[in-house]
């Protein structure tokens, strides 16, 4: 695995070297929802007893922003080298599947956790959310970052223009990460959009991440945990199948 | 790597590759070695198959039918251990603009799991003439420069075997020069030496041995003194404006106003001077020279051999 952490640490320079938009840019969208959503909607909604709207939106933001990065690095980086050719420099090396593999999940991890975290860190300033079980945080942080980070790497390997990874990126990714119950409860939802809410796999990320800060959530974090590791096995299957047949990549 | 060093550097064996559903033969049945030192020539049209070739020896492509091994190691079922010992120059000229040319000479070697090869790098951008540029953006490099990079990246990990594919393609005399140079000492080094390119004259100069491909088919395969030594041994030139005699015709190669005819013996240059004399078509810088690569070429590639 020594090219493999090569590969990682290119993966990670690639987003640093351009922090201003894969970091910074997605912290000041975070808080601009958080300005706008918790200021308007503070006195209007209440989701647990013991936790105010503001505190409640912080740790979906914070979510929303893991996911939508560690999607964003594996998928933009794959369909970049694909278009631009640079890719023919890895298809060269003698790097295995799992190889691949590891250094664009976990760089999508790090891009991700980056972004959580400045998002966290300011969010955290205007009300701070608290902590309940640190443990449950860094399971779904990671857990949720790997499974888009994966499913990155499909759609960047699926993906043969940045049209299609768009549509793949705004169609799905976007409305199913809106869906989840980063700005309500599902439980507010009307018993059909509470079922389709639960086929979501996105909405135990978040119900399981935000679990860790308040000590409560819509669901068991034992679901949550369950759902969101067996949803990233599954796609980790996937994305080491594809990288095995060459799948778009190798003609 | 095996006990015993190979002879042979690469080995194709009835290589198949199709497209299509087998509607498109890219590669129909391809077999021959590389031994272990070669300097080899593959040459062929546009669409020959030159590319496909190479890009299943790489990896880059998989064969339909049929086995490539690199030094022993097959592409496929060993491919770590083929990769490892190959350098690819591909024919695209392609790079990542995020690094720097040191950056990307680190990664590429990284990637082989090469660390701390400064020193070789070094070596590299020195040989390549671009020591001045190691810390340049890729972005701000002229395509020649980015044509150096590229080979220096296929040569970061010091591959018995180097794979040039069309390296020479618009790139200026200075840096063909400065490459061949560097690549023909490497070859005299030990390193397999397999190229393609469109310059029959580089080919001829550089490659020992050649193959040449027409529809996805090996049509010749000869040392490069035999090719030559093969085909019609004298070529006549020169420029005339009037038509020429049909049994002349029949023999010629037309370039605008200069008119170039092979001729197997004296007797025949005689024969060929007095049947346009004959004609009475006016010849103009008569020239008698040997036949060169490109005749050799152009003869297989309009015969019927494939």
């Amino acid at each position: 695995m020594n090219g493999a952490s090569t590969l990682f640490k290119k993966e990670v320079l690639r987003f640093w070297k351009v922090s201003f938009q894969t970091v910074a840019a997605p912290v000041l969208t975070a808080c601009m929802y958080l300005l706008v959503f918790g200021h308007t909607l503070e006195d209007h909604v209440k989701v647990y007893d013991s936790v105010s709207y503001t505190r409640f939106l912080i740790p979906g933001l914070v979510m929303m922003s893991v996911l939508q990065n560690a999607f964003a690095n594996s998928s933009s980086s794959l369909i970049q080298s694909k278009i631009t050719g640079n890719l023919v420099f890895l298809l060269l090396t003698p790097l295995s599947p799992l190889a691949w593999f590891v250094a664009y999940v976990g760089a999508a991890i790090v891009r991700g956790v980056a972004v959580g975290l400045g998002v966290l860190l300011v969010t955290a300033w205007f009300a701070p959310p608290g902590l309940d079980n640190l443990l449950w945080v860094l399971v779904f942080t990671v857990l949720g970052a790997g499974l888009m980070g994966t499913l990155g790497l499909i759609a960047g390997l699926w993906a043969e223009k940045f049209d299609q990874l768009a549509a793949f990126q705004n169609f799905i990714i976007m409305p199913m990460t809106f869906l989840s119950g980063v700005f309500y409860s599902v439980h507010s939802l009307p018993a059909f959009w509470l079922g389709v809410s639960h086929l979501n796999p996105f909405f135990y990320m978040i119900d399981g991440f935000r679990r860790g800060f308040f000590g409560v959530s819509d669901v068991s974090p034992w679901l949550s945990f369950g759902v969101v590791a067996s949803s990233f096995v599954v796609t980790a299957g996937l994305a080491l199948s594809l990288l095995q047949r060459g799948y778009k990549i190798r003609s | 790597m095996p006990s015993a060093a190979p002879s042979v550097a690469i080995a194709f064996e009835n290589v198949k590759k199709t497209y299509r559903g087998g509607q498109v033969k890219a590669l129909d049945g391809v077999s021959f070695d590389i031994g272990c030192g070669e300097f080899f020539g593959l040459l062929g049209p546009n669409g020959a198959g030159k590319t496909t070739l190479i890009s299943v020896l790489a990896g880059l492509a998989r064969a339909t039918e049929g086995r490539v091994r690199v030094m022993g190691h097959d592409v496929v079922d060993d491919y770590a251990a083929a990769r490892k010992a190959l350098g690819v120059v591909p024919q695209e000229l392609v790079f990542d603009p995020f690094f720097s040319v040191r950056e990307s000479l680190r990664i590429q070697s990284g990637y082989f799991g090469v660390k701390h090869n400064d020193d070789w790098i070094d070596e590299l951008l020195a040989n390549l003439g671009l020591a001045d540029k190691a810390n340049a953006n890729m972005r701000q490099l002229s395509g020649g420069m980015k044509r150096r990079v590229l080979v220096a990246q296929a040569l970061v990990h010091r591959p018995p075997v180097i794979v040039l594919d069309e390296p020479t393609a618009g790139v200026d005399v200075e840096l063909r020069q400065t490459l061949w140079q560097f690549i023909a000492r490497l070859n005299k080094e030990g390193h397999t030496v397999l190229l393609t390119t469109h310059y029959l004259e580089e080919a001829e100069a550089l490659c020992q041995r050649i193959g040449m491909l027409k529809a996805g088919r090996i049509v010749a395969l000869d040392s490069t003194s035999q090719l030559l030594a093969g085909t019609a041994h004298t070529m006549l030139r020169f420029k005339t404006d009037a038509a020429l005699p049909a049994e002349v015709a029949a023999r010629a190669r037309l370039t605008g106003r200069i008119v170039q005819v092979t001729a197997h013996d004296a007797a025949e240059v005689e024969t060929t001077l007095a049947t346009l004399r004959a004609a009475g078509v006016p010849v103009e810088d008569l020239e008698i020279g040997r036949a060169d690569l490109e005749d050799v070429f152009l003869n297989i590639m309009q015969g019927d051999a494939a």
